[in-house]
């Protein structure tokens, strides 16, 4: 069934040009057709995953591949294995989610919804293109519509946060550039294909220019991870950007990072890699007790969950580096499987709960309360316990609750990287500390003590807003509960990347 | 039904789910849906327990993930210790869930009360069946979460609230350390299964200084949990739960984890270089259950004096573990459960009368309340270790066993049975004795009780003092199954192949009676013949009782060095990401804003294409470079 996978990424382009026929005042029209162009597409990618066949997910399936540019090795190669697969159908989720939530949105519908779904194409592509050239185009085309979403629609200090974003993902995209020339260059014969330079691996006996290599992908994935001390876009970008806006930038966008290093960095440079895995293992864990500390200090209830973003991503790179330090001795086989396939399931689970945290922000920020200032709130559940108990929930399975997504990813990542870097395994393991004692003191500030009677009329989740968020309430319960056959999947691709490594 | 034992867990688990959705739709609004699981399964875990007596054994094993080159295989296991756990639970959280149709009555959160009582008991019977440190340590923060939820179930109350997040991040220290251990372990023996774990033991993959460290290491989980010495200050501020929940959570079962724990992993201990672990383990007991008695002369408040009740206990039976009384630790879990869950669940009958814990309040209860007063008292001779209540045959067994192994650990076990007799005869004494001093100060905040401020003391409804009088029963004559006179059937079945109890001591046995009869004298003498005042002996050893009263001052040296300075840390964090590296970040802005001013005459455009021209620059570069 090839095509599903064109279909999976081109539709939400057709739609937004769909909706550029649409005219601007009818707003009902353009929201409708944006959410059923979402939905499609979500359909198509969960019947993309039906047809994948699970015993063998570690290999590329649905493959198409046709010549784009024959004369300089450039092809429109798609792919889907389970690294991928689940990240796409992550992506389409959370798109639908935000496509109904934005319900609310007044203000340029037409343009807002044309971006959100132009930005859908382009995160799609990135996770699919089995081609350096298409990864690069896609990886700029998602830059843009955030560009203009944070700079449009975002807070009040929304266009130095759009500016800030931009320069920084630009900057990291350059050096991405430069080292994918590199690799082009070194390459006989000159290939874009991501396959086969994995196959060739055109720098494995030049290792001073694999490290150049590795530094212009460090820098560009670095970035949008982001690494610290790479973050201080985060937080302003986060907490700016529309509520829709920080759901995808949370939940797909800094995926792109993690998932660049997994997917390109870690079976074609797996030497320089591994030199600098242990900086790499460093600069995440410091993100991730830094993050968390820094996590504390917040009062705004965004900026907080930005923070614990930084934290969360630490823990991804942590298992990656791990990886990565591991990828050549077969008696850390074991370690780097577990850690890679924690790390994968920490992107997918950071993208669930994040993004519902991020829409439980966005209902007290949009909505009624027209603030994201902890210390404003207090004694919500009384008032709002449906709202409280689905924002409870997430944060539990942000801190890592055992039965809930987060924690089997953070398991097997502490599981895995224990047997590489002890030492910084236990510093990430304060962070999970520091992870508890900001989520409870949010929840107290929020939820607990006397209401405050400012918020004696706040309005519980609308129906709309429960449906947005039951989704996501669902897969971090099942996933917590039941995480074999997602694990098993993820773990096939990793254990075929890793097998590329050795 | 030992191989379908994983559906006792799912019963609560059910309830629970149902009451969350439907709760006031329910029969009972819910209460009877958790009343109905959690009884079936107890006579689940009865069925268990009787199967197991009879020789069957179980241990259920599932692929968890398979992640890595090796799955990770998790299961449930069925053994004698697994088996008395959960019969154990079963029944107490039974009794203390219908007590609490009573208690909670009239309360406005009443069906998400019981909603996570069945929460809590899903996961306090998962984690007794756990065969592996994965599902130890999932059902154990499960627990913690329910500890917190019910601790600050009455949420807008301030002292509530904080009392609930000091609960967890406490106890989470202490699992901190724990997942440490779990890692250190598995990074040895490739497996989280204790029966993997312990074999390693025996082909010297685990051992020497690393297995010490990973034991203590899981121990400080185990710390935590159990609220031993250094990490107790959680648990006197836990008092701010519901008191079924005090009762049911904070002294029978998840308290009681942390000594689980240790049993569950005893070969770790017990085969460190010399004991090295085993021999911690019993100086924290012993310790704390020293030092939580003499914190308890002091307190004022029925519940906090049960808490610090609680804590000594714990360490008794850590001491136990320790001093190689494997069976009698585990013995005194099991008889300390029944009498403790009755203490509590009576204060609360008493609470729920008088609408306050301040025991100087209360006075004449005995007359008001008789069958409160009767069961109290009989759970009081039980935990003092008076013959033949329970504890008497579960704590003598304790110190013969410390008796037989270290004579100062003996020493701070007897001086704490002196205590514990001393600090309930106090409590007895200011409670039923005397006359009745006025209860609630009005205007007090709503909570425990709320419902009946109004009327004075009087009995509670039968929903609450038939488990009171069944749990009684129990306190009266548990003890007998660990009796020497029965055969100690208790011993028998739950024993640790090896270690053999010691021998009775006539000597050693009158003097652990004797210390206790000494404490109840010292109460009579002051609290009742009142033959040197209190207020005088309060006066007298001012520095002392001001020691105890501050609680040797831990909260205040925590509170400085850990929340004042985290604070400051905090802070500092948050300044150094603003101004120091976000502000790097923007001066290099500035700076490349700077620049571009000077060009902008020279050009015309956007700073798009600026940067478009700045990216095809780079690549026209590169090309020249790497192709020519």
């Amino acid at each position: 069934m090839t095509g599903v996978l064109s279909l999976v990424l081109w539709l939400p382009a057709a739609g937004a040009l769909v909706l550029l026929a649409v005219p601007r005042e009818r707003v009902a029209a353009l929201r409708v057709t944006a959410l059923a162009v979402a939905l499609l597409d979500l359909a198509a990618a969960v019947a993309a995953g039906a047809w994948i066949d699970p015993a063998r997910a570690g290999t590329l399936q649905l493959v198409e591949r046709v010549p784009w540019i024959p004369s300089i090795g450039i092809s429109y190669h798609l792919g889907a294995d389970g690294l991928s697969l689940p990240l796409v159908v992550l992506t389409a989720l959370l798109v639908v989610l935000c496509v109904a939530y934005s319900w609310r949105v007044e203000t340029r519908v037409k343009d807002y919804m044309i971006l959100l779904l132009l930005l859908h194409t382009g995160l799609i592509g990135v996770f699919l293109a089995q081609d350096l050239f298409l990864f690069y185009v896609f990886w700029e085309v998602s830059l843009v519509p955030m560009y203009f979403l944070i700079g449009i629609w975002g807070g009040p200090r929304r266009g130095y946060a759009a500016m800030k974003f931009f320069l920084y993902t630009l900057a990291g995209s350059l050096a991405m550039l430069l080292a994918i020339l590199v690799v082009y260059l070194h390459a006989t014969p000159r290939t874009f294909d991501l396959v086969e330079l994995v196959a060739r691996r055109p720098l494995a006996q030049n290792l001073p220019l694999a490290v150049l290599a590795f530094w212009g992908f460090f820098l560009g994935f670095g970035v949008k991870v982001p690494l610290f001390p790479f973050h201080t876009w985060l937080p302003d970008a986060y907490a700016e950007a529309p509520t829709a806006g920080s759901v995808l930038l949370a939940g797909v966008l800094s995926k792109l990072g993690a998932y660049g290093f997994i997917r390109i960095v870690l079976p074609l440079l797996p030497d320089a890699f591994r030199q600098f895995a242990g900086l790499t293992a460093v600069l995440a864990v410091i993100g991730a007790v830094y993050g968390g500390f820094v996590a504390l200090a917040q009062t705004d209830f965004k900026r907080m969950i930005a923070y614990s973003s930084v934290g969360h991503l630490g823990y991804v790179m942590l298992g990656v580096a791990a990886a990565a330090a591991a990828g050549g001795g077969a008696a850390l086989g074991d370690a780097a499987g577990k850690a890679l396939t924690g790390a994968t399931l920490q992107m997918l689970a950071h993208g669930i709960i994040t993004g519902a945290l991020f829409l439980v922000a966005g209902v007290l920020a949009d909505g009624q309360a027209r603030t994201g200032n902890l210390t404003e709130f207090g004694g919500l559940w009384a008032r709002v316990p449906v709202l409280s108990g689905v924002a409870v929930l997430a944060m539990l399975a942000s801190l890592g609750l055992p039965g809930l997504m987060g924690f089997v990813a953070e398991f097997l990542i502490f599981l895995g990287a224990y047997q590489v870097f002890p030492a910084l395994t236990v510093l990430a393991l304060v962070g999970v500390v520091l992870t508890v004692a900001y989520f409870l003191w949010a929840i107290y500030r929020l939820f607990f003590g006397p209401l405050n009677a400012r918020w004696a009329a706040l309005p519980d989740l609308d129906g709309r807003e429960r449906w947005v968020l039951a989704p996501l309430c669902g897969v971090m319960v099942v996933v917590g509960m039941y995480p074999g056959p997602l694990v098993a999947m993820i773990n096939a691709a990793v254990t075929n990347i890793l097998g590329l490594v050795r | 039904m030992t191989s379908v034992v994983w559906i006792i867990p799912l019963l609560p688990l059910a309830a629970f789910a149902a009451v969350t959705f439907w709760g006031a739709r329910l029969p009972g609004r819910g209460a009877y849906v958790s009343i109905a699981a959690i009884v079936l399964a107890a006579i689940g875990g009865l069925a268990v327990l009787a199967q197991v007596t009879g020789g069957a054994r179980a241990d259920l094993t599932y692929t968890w993930v398979a992640a890595g080159g090796r799955p990770i295989v998790v299961g449930f296991i069925v053994d004698p210790l697994s088996a008395v756990m959960l019969a154990m639970v079963g029944c107490v959280a039974s009794l203390i869930t219908i007590y609490s149709v009573g208690y909670m009555a009239g309360d406005p959160h009443y069906p998400r009360f019981f909603a996570y009582l069945s929460l809590f008991q899903f996961s306090m019977l998962f984690l007794v069946l756990a065969d592996n440190l994965l599902f130890i340590y999932a059902g154990w923060e499960l627990v913690g979460l329910c500890s917190y939820l019910l601790i600050g179930f009455w949420f807008d109350r301030p002292a509530a609230a904080r009392a609930a997040l000091k609960a967890f991040i406490v106890t989470r220290v202490g699992d901190f350390s724990m997942m440490i251990g779990i890692l250190m372990l598995y990074l040895r023996t490739g497996s989280l299964r204790f029966d993997d774990v312990f074999h390693a033991l025996g082909t010297g993959a685990l051992g020497g200084t690393f297995l010490t460290v990973a034991a203590l290491l899981v121990f400080g989980g185990a710390v935590g949990k159990s609220a031993q010495v250094p990490l107790h200050v959680w648990l006197p501020d836990a008092m701010e739960g519901p008191t079924p929940v005090s009762a049911l959570i904070h002294a029978a079962t998840m308290v009681a984890a942390g000594v689980y724990l240790v049993a569950r992993a005893y070969p770790l201990f017990l085969l460190s270089p010399d004991h090295e672990a085993l021999t911690i383990v019993a100086w924290v007991g012993g310790i704390t259950a020293l030092l939580a008695a003499t914190l308890a002369i002091v307190e004022d408040d029925l519940k906090r004096v049960l808490a610090y009740s609680t804590m000594s206990q714990l360490g008794y039976m850590m001491l136990g573990l320790g001093v190689l009384g494997y069976s009698a630790g585990m013995f005194h879990l099991l008889t300390h459960a029944v009498f403790k869950a009755l203490l509590f669940l009576a204060a609360g009958s008493i609470i729920h009368a008088v609408a306050t814990n301040d025991m100087k309040r209360m006075g004449g209860l005995a007359r008001a309340m008789p069958i409160t007063f009767w069961t109290f008292v009989a759970a009081t001779l039980a935990l003092t270790g008076i013959p033949p209540f329970a504890g008497f045959f579960s704590k003598d067994a304790i110190l013969l066993a410390a008796y037989a192994h270290d004579r100062v650990l003996w020493v701070l076990g007897l001086a704490g049975a002196f205590l514990t007799s001393l600090y309930m005869g106090r409590l007895c004494w200011y409670a039923f004795a005397g006359d009745f001093r006025g209860g609630a100060v009005p205007g007090a905040a709503h909570g425990d009780g709320a419902a009946h401020r109004a009327a004075g003391p009087h009995e509670s409804p039968a929903v609450m003092t038939v488990p009171l009088v069944i749990l009684a029963v129990l306190a009266v004559g548990l003890g007998w199954i660990g009796a020497a006179a029965f055969g100690d059937p208790f011993g028998r079945l739950i024993r640790f192949a090896g270690l053999e109890a010691p021998a009775g001591n006539g000597g050693a046995l009158a003097l652990s009676v004797a210390a206790a009869a000494a404490g109840w004298a010292a109460a009579g003498a002051l609290y009742r013949w009142r033959i040197v005042a209190p207020e005088t002996l309060r006066r007298d050893l001012g520095a002392l009782y001001t020691l105890l009263v501050r609680k040797y001052y831990v909260d205040d040296v925590y509170d400085w060095v850990f929340v004042r300075a985290g604070a400051g840390a905090v802070w500092i964090a948050g300044a150094i990401d603003r101004y120091v590296i976000d502000g790097l970040v923007n001066a290099a802005g500035w700076l490349a804003a700077r620049l571009g001013l000077g060009l902008r005459y020279a050009q015309s455009g956007r700073e798009e294409t600026y940067l478009l021209l700045a990216a095809l620059g780079v690549v026209v570069i590169v090309l020249a470079r790497l192709a020519w």
